[in-house]
């Protein structure tokens, strides 16, 4: 992914910032311009939220097959998770064998390295989630 | 509505790896399709072309309908290219029943054309996730088998349905595409080597998806008042309908259904004036096994959470309550991402003439729908036929 196109994102890759619907209450991760149920009566109404990184989990798989970029770390666990603020997101679930994790497991975001554009090229961080009370949860910059 | 447009032509390449490139895969469908005009078309009847296609790899990404249609002397007409992910011919075809209800046009051309199998792995690897979401799906790592895991995972959690129903799919759309000479896939498989094979995404293995294919596919569609002077068995189309959705799984209300689909099928049932059990045979969008069993549910068929029984059970064989998937389903003939909605209904066309290889030939099929999806569920058609 391009450098700018990743630091766009920054806020949300690395804080787990989302937003709040000033109109419905709605929450969304990633952050959204516009709430998709309001439309425009939500235009400038949303709120940034720092969302907790708790959350369950409401399906998991194990990639075996990776995409470019993965091969070195496969296989590896992936998660919907939903947050307790009610959004969802798609996450890597680590510092676990894969047989521990279930549906409806807590889990909490960690600060990881994602990926590295090739060999010296920049490096993504972001979130990925492990099982809950493995160690103190991110704290958030917010 | 129903039933003022129909189909009079319809052909295609095999599917599979193969060594033509997309201009000859083109003309093989092309040509297929007007032999397949009983009383003969001047190709220069032909006034406008929707091509399908994603263009894979990058090879042709501008300009593609006009060099496909130029190839096949097809000079001089308006042709464009319609993209929409996995579901692209689907929606060239729908774009096409558009323009002859308009009134505009008697006689088009819907086609679709890919060609996959000659990128090197890591780039055929990237484009084949080009249609998911790129910055917080595939950032996080995910695969289309990774996408269908998770719902198949989640599907086996709420509804009990069982990983043998999911190899089963794999078992019947083999079978059948061993009697389709145009399948990717030639030879049945054994339920056992579907659980046995390597693992994608668990719990779905290398056989609970659809290969890599090549292939093209077209159609000759007129206004229907016009279709008997080109044939005295015409397929008419009864409704076409789509649905997007949120481009995320994790986005999505339910992810044990989808919503594109359910929400298309409805429309298409009203428009068409039917029910879901008025139809007799449906090509549904098998790109990982866990799609037709949900499919099996979102359209109808039965009831949410039924679709691992009955395909257990072998109602979605050739004499069960539907037949799904005759040809092979993009799980066994094959899956050229632009060429598979315009091939689904090739094989509607076969099934309603009585015109498929006997083993597969659903008797007596009167009613046809194909369902098409774009990605983990994004993007969604439904078209329903009849002789």
């Amino acid at each position: 992914m391009a450098i700018p196109r990743f630091w766009r994102e920054i806020d949300s890759r690395y804080n787990l910032v989302g937003t709040r619907c000033g109109n419905c209450g709605d929450i969304d991760f990633p952050p959204r311009s516009v709430c998709p149920k309001c439309g425009r009566k939500s235009l400038g109404k949303m709120e940034r939220l720092q969302l907790s990184g708790h959350g369950t989990v409401v399906s998991y798989t194990v990639v075996h097959d990776a995409p470019s970029g993965f091969e070195a770390i496969r296989p590896y666990s992936l998660a919907i998770i939903e947050l307790e603020e009610g959004a969802r997101l798609t996450s890597q679930v680590i510092d676990c064998d894969p047989a521990e994790i279930g549906i409806g497991m807590p889990v909490e975001a960690v600060f990881r390295k994602l990926g590295e554009e090739g060999e010296s090229g920049i490096i993504h961080y972001g979130y990925k989630f492990r099982p809950s009370g493995k160690a103190p949860p991110m704290e958030g910059q917010d | 509505m129903a039933g003022e447009v129909a189909i009079v032509g319809a052909g295609q390449s095999r599917f599979g790896v193969l060594k033509e490139g997309i201009k000859s895969l083109f003309a093989q469908a092309f040509f297929e399709c007007l032999d397949s005009v009983d009383k003969g078309m001047d190709p220069r009847q032909v006034q406008e072309a929707f091509v399908g296609s994603m263009s894979f790899g990058g090879g042709q990404l501008g300009n593609l309908a006009a060099l496909m249609t130029e190839q096949v002397g097809l000079t001089h007409i308006p042709a464009r290219k319609v993209e929409n992910a996995c579901a692209s011919s689907s929606y060239a075809l729908r774009d096409a029943w558009f323009a002859l209800h308009s009134g505009m046009l008697d006689v088009v051309l819907v086609a679709g054309v890919e060609k996959m199998t000659d990128l090197p792995s890591d780039r055929r690897r990237y484009w084949l996730g080009v249609s998911g979401d790129t910055e917080w799906e595939r950032l996080a790592g995910t695969t289309f088998a990774g996408l269908y895991a998770l719902m198949a995972s989640r599907h086996m959690h709420e509804y009990g349905t069982k990983r043998e129903s999911l190899a089963q799919v794999a078992v019947k759309n083999h079978r059948y595409a061993s009697h389709n000479p145009k399948a990717h896939f030639q030879r049945p498989i054994k339920l056992e080597q579907v659980l046995e094979a390597p693992m994608l995404a668990q719990p779905l293995t290398l056989y609970d998806s659809c290969p890599v294919s090549d292939g093209a596919s077209a159609l000759l569609l007129t206004r229907a008042e016009l279709a008997k002077s080109f044939t005295d068995s015409p397929v008419y189309i009864q409704a076409s309908s789509g649905a997007s959705d949120f481009l995320a799984l994790h986005d999505r209300e339910d992810i044990t259904r989808v919503d594109g689909t359910v929400k298309a099928a409805k429309e298409a049932y009203r428009q068409a004036h039917l029910s879901p059990g008025e139809v007799d045979m449906a090509e549904i969008h098998d790109a990982f096994t866990i799609g037709e069993i949900m499919a099996l549910e979102d359209l109808g068929f039965c009831s949410k959470g039924q679709g691992g029984v009955w395909t257990l059970e072998g109602r979605t064989e050739i004499g069960g309550d539907i037949a799904v998937n005759t040809s092979g389903g993009l799980k066994a003939k094959g899956h050229p991402l632009g060429a598979t909605g315009a091939g689904q209904v090739v094989e509607v066309f076969k099934q309603l003439r009585s015109e498929a290889e006997k083993a597969r030939q659903v008797s007596g099929a009167e009613v046809a729908l194909t369902h098409n999806v774009g990605g983990s569920g994004a993007t969604v058609a439904v078209h329903i036929f009849s002789r």
